[in-house]
């Protein structure tokens, strides 16, 4: 069977070099880093020299300023958190951008309970952030500015060099979620602005199970995980060592190999989106098209007339692997918050898609998906109440409008009794 | 990857992959579309209904597969009942014969249930003399 993995932004495979780094940090060289003798002593060398790798990759001024974590999250959590906790005399105000990931969405919903404020800058239709959005909502009390390099639902890329100029100006620390860039975009802390930076070898060919967050000195933060002083007292918790050894070759890998996995992915990324839209008709793409504007990795989709999760389990059963923004999908009923925040129409967040690419994906694979999800696409129209009365002229079509029928919207809202969220 | 792993269970796989009674009836005696405020979902039961005995069932869902396969079984069940057993047709019911969803899911066989219910006071508003009346093919 045909199987096709376009969902590289949950996981990638880990590179067989990678492999090799760890092997000997599981049996072997088994000591605790922060242990005294010989067996401890050896793994903190194997440790330094990963921090100095993942410092190279970020252009860090200095090794002492990259933190361990156990994944994207934790990192987020201790930046957002670890920042709002060791300034909250100087202030309890944060701005963000409305589409961040929920590691800072929701860790800034806990900040809010505890008497922060925050406030989300608006996107436009492509998610792409206004730098002055974030400068108009700076107040003297904000002590923290997050905005991402890229989104991960949508894949649009921020103009965050502009916004670390504002936050410099303002004096305000400025953190940088790069989980959806690193590896894909260079990453350099010091022409961004960036006080605060976080990603995870896992989405560049390194093992799940640790997280990076850069930190300088102008950003002060307190650890967030109370025990020993390990990660210079902002991180307590004995250290994933196999995972930090192979996450800093991979980022050493992913240094040398971007141009060639950027100019990979973007060749498949047009070819995908290109045969896609020539075969299926009402498909549009969710945020920037492919270009400067966008992630090369990164497809983001909305079939009208029918619903995410069918077409995700299609496409699985057929061998292809996607994730999707869909209510159906998500464990909590609701749209993917940054497909709101776009200002999609609920239809075709209900109808949503995300493919996203690596470096081992042929194009060959992609004439397959095109010729797979236009088949899919048929089946599921075939079944949707919604196509048949998009064809009588119920309902219209967002994506090409003919100026008959109703909106899907406001048909599903006079049916369910409720207005759709 | 050799083996095959399932979001769902094999029965509710197998009714969204091969989905019974998928379509429209002409000339439908009753029409029940409705929509989940909760997740945007939206289905249509059709109904062809004699003597009083729904003849044959079909269905058209927007949704997610366990919607599909929600719809699926409701109107596996319910052909060849009466209005008057129908009408008292509850989710449950597709929950036991798919052999169960997922807690989340629930509210999909929820929907079947109003799909069927809705189709069923079209069905009675035409026909108001189906309606409170003892059921003649119901026996005593």
């Amino acid at each position: 069977m045909t199987r096709v993995f376009l969902d590289h932004q949950s996981a990638t495979p880990l590179l067989p070099e990678v492999f090799e780094e760890m092997k000997p940090y599981f049996m072997e060289a088994y000591g605790n880093p922060s242990s005294l003798h010989q067996h401890g002593l050896r793994v903190r060398d194997a440790m330094k020299k990963a921090r100095a790798r993942v410092a190279a990759f970020i252009n860090a001024e200095s090794e002492e300023e990259i933190f361990f974590t156990s994944d994207g999250t934790e990192s987020a959590n201790l930046a957002i958190k670890g920042v709002a906790y060791a300034n909250e005399r100087r202030g309890k105000h944060l701005v963000v951008s409305a589409i961040e990931h929920p590691s800072v969405m929701n860790s800034v919903e806990f900040l809010e309970k505890q008497g922060w404020t925050c406030a989300r800058a608006p996107v436009d239709p492509q998610g792409r952030l206004r730098p002055e959005a974030i400068a108009e909502a700076i107040t003297p009390q904000t002590t923290l500015i997050a905005v991402h390099h890229v989104n991960h639902d949508i894949g649009t890329i921020e103009p965050i060099a502009q916004i670390g100029r504002i936050a410099a100006e303002k004096g305000v620390p400025f953190y940088v979620d790069c989980e959806a860039s690193a590896g894909w975009l260079p990453i350099d802390v010091q022409a961004m602005g960036a006080n605060l930076v976080s990603f995870s070898p896992h989405r560049f060919y390194g093992p799940k199970g640790v997280g990076v967050l850069y930190r300088n000195r102008k950003a002060r933060i307190v650890s967030i995980l109370h025990g020993g002083v390990q990660e210079g007292g902002r991180r307590a918790g004995t250290e994933n060592v196999p995972a930090i050894v192979g996450g800093g070759l991979a980022a050493e890998i992913a240094a040398r190999e971007l141009p060639r996995r950027v100019a990979r992915t973007a060749l498949l990324q047009r070819r995908l989106w290109e045969g896609l839209k020539a075969r299926i008709p009402y498909i549009r793409l969710n945020g920037p098209e492919p270009g400067p504007e966008r992630i090369s990795t990164n497809l983001n989709l909305s079939t009208e007339f029918i619903e995410g999760e069918g077409q995700l389990l299609s496409l699985d059963i057929s061998g292809v692997a996607v994730a999707s923004g869909s209510s159906c999908v998500s464990k909590s009923l609701k749209i993917s918050h940054v497909l709101a925040a776009i200002g999609l129409d609920h239809a075709l967040a209900q109808g949503n898609i995300i493919m996203t690419l690596g470096q081992d994906n042929t194009e060959q694979e992609m004439d397959y998906v095109v010729e797979t999800f236009a088949k899919i696409v048929t089946k599921l129209r075939a079944m949707s109440p919604m196509w048949e009365e998009f064809e009588s002229g119920v309902i219209d079509s967002v994506i090409s409008p003919t100026g008959r029928g109703k909106s899907f919207t406001d048909h599903a809202a006079s049916i369910s009794g409720k207005p759709a969220h | 990857m050799s083996e095959t792993y399932t979001l769902y269970n094999e029965t509710v796989m197998d009714h969204f992959l091969n989905p019974r009674n998928m379509g429209d009836i002409k000339d439908a005696d009753g029409v029940g579309e409705v929509g989940a405020a909760a997740c945007g979902d939206i289905m249509k039961i059709s109904l062809k209904i004699r003597e009083g005995r729904i003849e044959d069932a079909r269905f058209k869902t927007f949704g997610c597969g366990s919607a599909i396969a929600s719809s699926s079984m409701a109107t596996e069940l319910i052909k060849g009942r009466t209005v008057q057993e129908a009408m008292g047709f509850t989710n449950q019911e597709v929950v036991t014969a798919l052999g169960g969803l997922p807690p989340v899911k629930i509210h999909c066989s929820v929907l079947a249930e109003e799909a069927l219910k809705a189709a069923l006071e079209d069905y009675i508003k035409r026909h108001p003399e189906a309606a409170g009346k003892p059921d003649a093919t119901i026996p005593a």
